[in-house]
């Protein structure tokens, strides 16, 4: 709709649709007149469009609010500015001084500067307009980026790594950033706090909610550690907070890592996914959103996770991606690929890899979108564990089991010459799990586990070759070797045995290990 | 990690093999290019400077047994230098030192007398 005209008659001074506030009374004899206001719909407007030269208010017979104001005013005559068929502007007169009627040249004089007038005022209109854009573009533009910076500013920065666990985040805030947000807290008993939430509305006031509950969370959960509790408290804090129209979805779940234990609430969220050795099953428990009503309740519910097992959190702009049909990209796809076997940093990039198939170039990301992945990578470390990780089975990434090793035992004070020895068994053990137990696929996984207890430091290198024995360890025959009879392969096994004290094997239906052994009472008697 | 590559040139009668990187499978083309150059050179002795290597492993150890083997049959001399501590253990453990002589630094090596064949010093 268009806004109504407002109409000064001074000495073209302001453009007719300039702001109809009180001015204070600058007119030149000091006659200024009180603003005219013209309806859009007012016979006026149509008349001054199709009129074709000045126009005489006084011999005007029209049904006018306008004309009548107008007139009230002392307006005389009126110029239309039209520009390519469009009422752009207005001269409006008085009576002329001389107190004369308008001469035919006068009329002639202001057809002529009407003629020159309107589409310069058009060009001023238009860049006038195009200013304005750009500021509001600006306007937005920086109003996105401080929600992306305080978003940020209460996402984790660094993964927890318990012990026999794998653990993975990714977030990708949409253009116009929405309320996604999932953090980590560190509770008591070596217990982990875990939340992913995602807040109404995008932009500012979203990241401000988020801002809120994400401090309110941390504030509340390590007192009181039950997640039904955490959330029903969290939600009383929230309620005289939370803006009109806004609300926070939220899980809460608490995991023991040491027994794999996971008590969950839910505030209105998507349903986890939990894939174990009976497939994929959806952790539910009923609760309200965040911020709605005070005094809520909280199902809190509870799942464990074996060896193996993986959790999959989420938020909804995975599932709800629409493809270039407008089909969404759904829930029921996301289990399926949730159950598919990957684990960790491997599953959010199936994810990706499966919304970039199903979305195509050129998407468009609508919503934010949180993954964080948990998996039971094993039996339970031992105490004493320094570091645990795992390697693709590619060429090279010896040298990285080398670094990460040598950088973990350096609390020890091993004498240089000590690491350097380790630092060749632990490669070379680490080639021959690449290249003789998963025989260079590297989709099979070599693990690597150092720790100490007592007087013994342990690297632990397992690969998924359970079907073949390690063989024995031999001195390869140089001068075999030298004459050509032997080939001049062969060291990897005597090496690691020279390297370290002991050299320990074992075998089961899956995995081989082969355990080095550095006994640390030794250390002075060695380089 | 740095690529591995290898370079050859004279000094007096040895051709020295500068080696640089690491010495695991993928040095093995490069290496043995790098033998036959200073084999054509003449007869004298082959002196492989480590003074830049990183990084040796079994596998690189294999490589180097390689070219001890096709000396041996050249009945050429070859030596060592510049192995960092590490990998002078390494080659003690491995008996390559039996087999070469191993001199701290390439003055050394190429100020030495040329081993008599490449029977090496059995110890």
């Amino acid at each position: 709709m268009r806004r109504p005209w407002t109409l000064r008659r001074s000495p073209g001074d302001r453009q007719p649709d300039a702001p109809a506030s009180p001015q204070p009374d600058t007119g030149r004899l000091g006659l200024e007149p009180p603003p005219v206001e013209i309806a859009p719909n007012d016979p006026l407007v149509a008349y001054f469009q199709s009129a074709s030269g000045p126009v005489d208010l006084d011999s005007l017979e029209l049904d006018s609010p306008a004309l009548a104001q107008l007139r009230s005013t002392g307006s005389r005559m009126v110029v239309p500015l039209v520009s390519q068929g469009e009422l752009i502007g207005l001269l409006n007169l008085g009576p002329r001084r001389s107190e004369q009627e308008y001469s035919v040249d006068d009329r002639k004089l202001l057809q002529d500067l009407a003629g020159h007038a309107a589409p310069a005022v058009r060009v001023a209109q238009l860049v006038r307009e195009q200013q304005a854009e750009i500021r509001e573009r600006e306007r937005i533009e920086q109003e996105l980026e401080v929600a992306r910076l305080i978003q940020q500013r209460f996402l984790p920065h660094e993964l927890p790594e318990p012990p026999g666990w794998h653990v993975a985040a990714y977030y990708q805030p949409a253009r116009e950033v929405g309320g996604d947000f999932y953090d980590f807290l560190e509770l008591p008993d070596g217990q982990l706090g875990i939340v992913v939430g995602d807040v109404t509305d995008k932009g500012v006031p979203a990241a401000l909610v988020m801002a809120t509950t994400h401090s309110v969370l941390r504030a509340e959960a390590p007192r009181l550690v039950a997640p039904g509790e955490v959330l029903g408290r969290v939600n009383d804090l929230l309620v005289p907070e939370m803006p009109a129209h806004m609300f926070v979805t939220c899980l809460y779940a608490v995991l023991d890592p040491a027994s794999g234990r996971l008590r969950f609430a839910n505030a209105g969220h998507n349903l986890p996914y939990l894939r174990g050795a009976g497939g994929v099953t959806e952790l539910r428990a009923t609760g309200m959103p965040l911020g709605l009503l005070p005094g809520m309740a909280y199902e809190e519910k509870e799942a464990a996770l074996a060896p193996g097992d993986d959790l999959l959190l989420h938020s909804d702009g995975l599932a709800e991606a629409h493809g270039p049909e407008r089909q969404m990209f759904g829930f029921p796809r996301l289990a399926k690929l949730a159950g598919e076997g990957a684990g960790g940093q491997e599953l959010i990039d199936l994810l990706l890899s499966e919304l970039g198939k199903f979305t195509g170039p050129g998407w468009e990301q609508e919503d934010d979108i949180t993954l964080v992945t948990l998996r039971r990578t094993g039996a339970e470390p031992a105490a004493g564990t320094v570091t645990e990780f795992e390697l693709a089975s590619e060429p090279g990434n010896e040298r990285i089991a080398i670094e990460r090793v040598t950088a973990a035992v350096g609390d020890l004070h091993l004498p240089g010459a000590r690491v350097d020895r380790l630092g060749t068994a632990v490669g070379e053990a680490v080639m021959n799990a690449i290249e003789h137990g998963n025989h260079n696929r590297p989709e099979l996984p070599v693990g690597v586990r150092v720790a100490v207890s007592g007087a013994e430091l342990s690297v632990r290198i397992t690969d998924q070759g359970g079907d073949r024995p390690i063989p024995q360890v031999e001195r390869p025959d140089l001068e075999a070797k030298l004459s050509g009879e032997q080939s001049p392969r062969g060291w990897g096994l005597f090496l690691i045995e020279s390297m370290v004290d002991e050299l320990r094997t074992s075998v089961d239906e899956q995995r081989h290990t082969i355990e080095l052994i550095v006994h640390l009472e030794k250390v002075g008697d060695h380089g | 990690m740095a690529e591995f590559r290898a370079t050859v040139r004279r000094r007096d009668a040895a051709s020295v093999v500068d080696l640089h990187g690491q010495i695991d499978m993928a040095a093995d083309g490069p290496l043995g290019a790098a033998y036959a150059e200073a084999a054509a050179q003449g007869p004298g002795p082959i002196v492989l400077n480590f003074e830049h290597v990183d990084y040796i492993n079994s596998t690189g150890i294999a490589l180097i047994v390689g070219l001890l083997a096709r000396a041996r049959t050249e009945r050429r001399s070859i030596s060592a230098c510049g192995l960092i501590d590490h990998y002078r253990e390494i080659f003690q453990i491995t008996r390559l030192s039996d087999f070469m002589e191993i001199h701290p630094d390439e003055d050394s090596a190429a100020g030495a007398p040329a081993a008599a064949g490449n029977t090496g010093r059995q110890s």
